[in-house]
């Protein structure tokens, strides 16, 4: 068994700033553990721009976003393993790395959790209909595209108006496919607006909302599909359906943080992210692990995963150094308000809360309130639920439980 | 024409390659004939994959005899073969006095058919058994048992290819003729000849049937919907969950798989179409809320796939169903073995079956022992279920073992290249997927698809547009993006 500071599962953009800023901070007796044959994460295969404008004030594309990290990683001589896949993680943080060389565990003081997340499939929808071949993820359609070199679709309908389905709209386009619609079950985009712009209207794409696929035909390669418009409660309107033929269904369908290590380890999750329930330190229920990026919430930003990742750096650079307890308070969802991350406090120190609102809303103010007084306000011409809202919030020791909600 | 073989089989699913292994212990020369690029493809791969325990069927019947046989002998078969099968037990939960006496009834019928361990437990021992199952009765059937189809299948073949069966894919039978003392079987690819043949075509058997002039089978053909859900859940459920039967449905079940993932269905419907596996909307409605009154443990979040399966039944003019049919008819069709109607418990009762067909026609020829037939075949080691000490161990005698392919489910590059080079040389996605689990778990693929469409390409010899999903014209991809791309690592 060998022993280490602190063992970084996954080196994509969250685990490259965790590593990057721990090192900067002090903490050297670092490993970051990667699945694939290069860090970078999803980043390698997102060879679109726009990546960078908050955090560098310029637009990069996912492979030039990563390397920044790559580049700092390397020169600091940060250690790291690539095509090593960790298997298990115990409560008590022995954590297992299969590599070609053979198996070892590592008993590292802290474990940071930057898996990232997996993308929801057809059959976690449940989607009538039969299983041909052409129904795609929209990431898988982008790693076959971009990554292995590889044409997947020639006639194209997406359904889901995810900012990953859209960009793969407009790549799709860009390499000869007929992208006919992109079909949304909401009566909104769930993507940014940017992309809606950029990727479809840019394109003649047409983006039709309240709609969705309820029938997939074809047993061999794909045929066509079922589209039928939605009502208010989602449910499709029987009447309305009509037929679209067509080789590729692509998915973009929403995001799932990919916890079956945590889960492994004994995190305790929070419903409504997916994701680990953590504390401002972004500590989980299981004292030493800590998780930040996707893996803890879907973010639809890079520069806020280094941004978390980071914050992540600092807490974990203090619980080596000093220790501290986990949360205990609690961070509640009030009106208006889907989720919160951190999930409890440890009360008394200013944090970055994240959260998203439960549907399209404007000129509002999201309030943080302790015990009846105003801890943290924003105000917001527009909330979008695709736009992760982020705001500063100092809490008083001792005054209890926070509410966070959305006022008028 | 192809060479002449002894025996011809039509249909590659658990009971054509239970015969085709069987059969194997002679020396004969083989073929099996499979219209579908894979064993197992249709209703032995699309089904709650439960070794029955033979108390459901009619005294004196087929069905009740092989079952039981089936069952009996299960254990022994799964060890020889390798194949995930478990003795877990199986109950029938119910609530009123009216499912109480109806259970007592099925023991009594259980009973004079022959099927052992069968008790009633009352709630308390039921929950002790299930926690969370909603029942305050239950009859148990200690000889039930899970096991997996697709291994199960695969197996057979395997090891009758092993014993020198030939397998031939992607060839469906569309004419018999009788030449003299043997059968010309005509596929649009290809023409066979044998002195035997026997149609074990499964879904198309009254097809076959009337090929072989053996005609007035009416085949009418009942459709399963069900739902698989995530392998957390699978954990909690220790043996399958059914409710009190009917005289015409087993209703609907909540089963564990031997993967440890959950299942839902059937939803038993008659078709007239009995090769579209869609699954409708009304149907997975009818799951989840037939399902939460059995164990209300699930959410939709849980799902991960949800498939289809058709069994074949044989009916009189009444639409009554019929037992399974095996019979030699020497005058029209001599030297032919004709199955109609194998459905439920075919599973079950597949090696049975196949002993029992092989009797008829020991009745009628000689068939000299082959002295080299082997019973064992070893499967796949898998990574996933090896202890630390023994993956370090594989590791270190074959670094494959050391490359993760598929993460959710732990398959290793040693486990798919084994697969992609099987014995019967099956070339598609689902052949390496049904033999691996890599794609099977919750991202269905999402990781895993690309290294394994890869390593199809690169271990086959095959072009990008050559990879196959699972039926023949499932192509996956169309071919490079850039002719003059970069073709470096991934």
């Amino acid at each position: 068994m060998e022993k280490l500071d602190v063992l970084i599962v996954g080196g994509g953009p969250a685990g490259l700033a965790a590593a990057v800023r721990l090192y900067e901070a002090g903490v050297h007796d670092i490993l970051i553990v990667e699945r694939e044959k290069t860090l970078g994460g999803i980043l390698r295969q997102c060879i679109h721009d726009g990546f960078g404008l908050t955090r560098f004030g310029e637009s990069l594309s996912g492979p030039e976003y990563a390397a920044r990290f790559i580049c700092r990683v390397k020169e600091l001589g940060i250690p790291y393993s690539t095509d090593a896949a960790v298997t298990e993680i115990t409560e008590d943080r022995k954590v297992t790395v299969v590599t070609r060389e053979g198996l070892k565990v590592y008993a590292p003081r802290a474990v940071v959790l930057t898996m990232g997340c997996r993308e929801r499939t057809r059959g976690a929808l449940a989607i009538p209909g039969e299983r041909p071949a052409g129904v795609y993820t929209a990431g898988v359609a982008q790693a076959y595209i971009n990554i292995y070199n590889r044409m997947p679709a020639k006639n194209v309908i997406i359904l889901g108006s995810g900012d990953i389905g859209m960009i793969m709209a407009r790549r799709l386009t860009l390499e000869g496919a007929k992208v006919q619609a992109v079909y949304e079950v909401l009566p909104y985009p769930s993507g940014l607006p940017r992309n809606v712009l950029q990727c479809l209207d840019d394109y003649g794409i047409p983006l039709y909302l309240s709609h969705t696929v309820t029938c997939i035909h074809g047993d061999r390669r794909l045929e066509g599909v079922t589209i039928s418009k939605v009502d208010e409660h989602l449910r499709p309107i029987p009447g309305t359906e009509e037929y679209h033929s067509c080789d590729t269904l692509i998915l973009s369908v929403g995001l799932i943080p990919e916890n079956e290590l945590s889960l492994n380890a004994g995190v305790q999750l929070d419903p409504k992210t997916k994701g680990a329930l953590v504390d401002e330190h972004y500590e989980t229920t299981v004292p030493g692990v800590f998780a930040a990026g996707n893996v803890l919430h879907v973010h639809d930003l890079v520069d806020f995963v280094s941004q978390e990742a980071e914050a992540l750096a600092k807490a974990v650079a203090r619980y080596l150094s000093e220790g501290f307890d986990g949360g205990t308070i609690d961070v509640r969802c009030g009106t208006g308000v889907r989720y919160t991350v951190p999930q409890r406090i440890t009360g008394g120190e200013a944090f970055t809360l994240s959260l998203r609102v439960t549907a399209p809303m404007k000129d509002v103010t999201v309030v943080a309130c302790q015990g009846g007084a105003v801890i943290g306000k924003k105000r917001m011409k527009k909330a979008l639920p695709a736009e992760m809202i982020r705001m500063q919030v100092t809490p008083q020791q001792g005054a209890g439980e926070v509410e966070v909600r959305v006022d008028a | 024409m192809k060479e002449v073989f002894d025996v011809i089989i039509i249909g590659g699913g658990v009971v054509g390659c239970a015969i085709a292994r069987e059969l194997s212990r002679y020396r004969l020369k083989i073929a099996l004939l499979e219209k579908n690029l894979d064993v197992g493809y249709e209703t032995s791969g699309r089904n709650t994959g439960v070794c029955h325990g033979g108390f459901a069927y009619d005294v004196g019947s087929w069905k009740a005899k092989l079952c039981l046989e089936g069952n009996r002998i299960m254990g022994d078969v799964a060890q020889e073969l390798s194949f995930p099968f478990k003795r877990c037990g199986k109950v029938l939960v119910g609530n009123t006095q009216e499912d109480y006496d109806r259970l007592l009834e099925v023991i009594r019928q259980g009973e004079a058919i022959g099927a052992k361990g069968l008790t009633m437990i009352d709630g308390e021992e039921l929950h002790r058994r299930i926690p969370g199952v909603i029942g305050n009765f239950a009859m148990l059937s200690e000889n039930s048992g899970i096991l997996d189809p697709f291994q199960m299948t695969i197996a057979l073949a395997e090891n009758a290819a092993r014993n020198g069966v030939s397998f031939f894919f992607g060839q469906e039978v569309t004419g018999i003729r009788r030449e003299e003392d043997r059968y010309v079987i005509e596929t649009p690819r290809d023409t066979f000849a044998a002195r035997w043949v026997v149609n074990s075509a499964g879904l198309a058997c009254g097809k076959i049937s009337d090929m072989l002039g053996l005609r007035g089978y009416r085949v009418i053909y009942s459709k399963d919907d069900y739902i698989l859900l995530d392998q957390r859940l699978g954990r909690e459920v220790p043996m399958p969950i059914y409710t009190v039967p009917s005289n015409t449905y087993m209703g609907i079940h909540v089963t564990v798989t031997t993967d440890g993932n959950l299942l839902l269905g059937p939803t038993a419907e008659d078709t007239e179409n009995s090769a579209y596996y869609g699954v409708e909307q009304k149907n997975l409605d009818f799951l989840y809320k037939a399902a939460m009154d059995i164990w209300p443990h699930f959410t939709k979040g849980d799902y991960i796939r949800t498939y289809s399966g058709i069994l074949p039944k044989w009916a009189d003019d009444e639409g009554r169903i019929q037992d399974f049919k095996m019979e030699i008819v020497d005058d029209v069709a001599p030297r032919a073995v004709n199955l109609v109607g194998i459905e439920s418990p075919g599973l079950t009762a597949s090696v049975a079956i196949a002993r029992h067909v092989i009797g008829m026609m020991r009745e009628r020829e000689a068939f000299p022992e082959n002295a080299d037939f082997d019973p064992i075949r070893k499967g796949t080691r898998r990574f996933a279920e090896m202890t630390a000490e023994e993956q370090a161990q594989a590791i270190r005698e074959n670094p494959d073992y050391g490359e993760l392919i598929c993460r959710c489910q732990k398959v290793t590059r040693a486990e798919i290249l084994q697969a992609i080079h099987n014995p019967l040389g099956v070339h598609t996605v689902t052949g390496v997927k049904y033999r691996t689990r890599a794609m099977m778990g919750r991202c269905q693929g999402g990781y895993c698809q690309m290294r394994i469409t890869r390593m199809l390409e690169e271990e086959c010899g095959l072009a990008p547009q050559e990879i196959t999903y699972a039926r023949e014209g499932s192509q996956m991809l169309y071919g490079l993006v850039r002719e003059e791309a970069y073709h470096g690592e991934a």
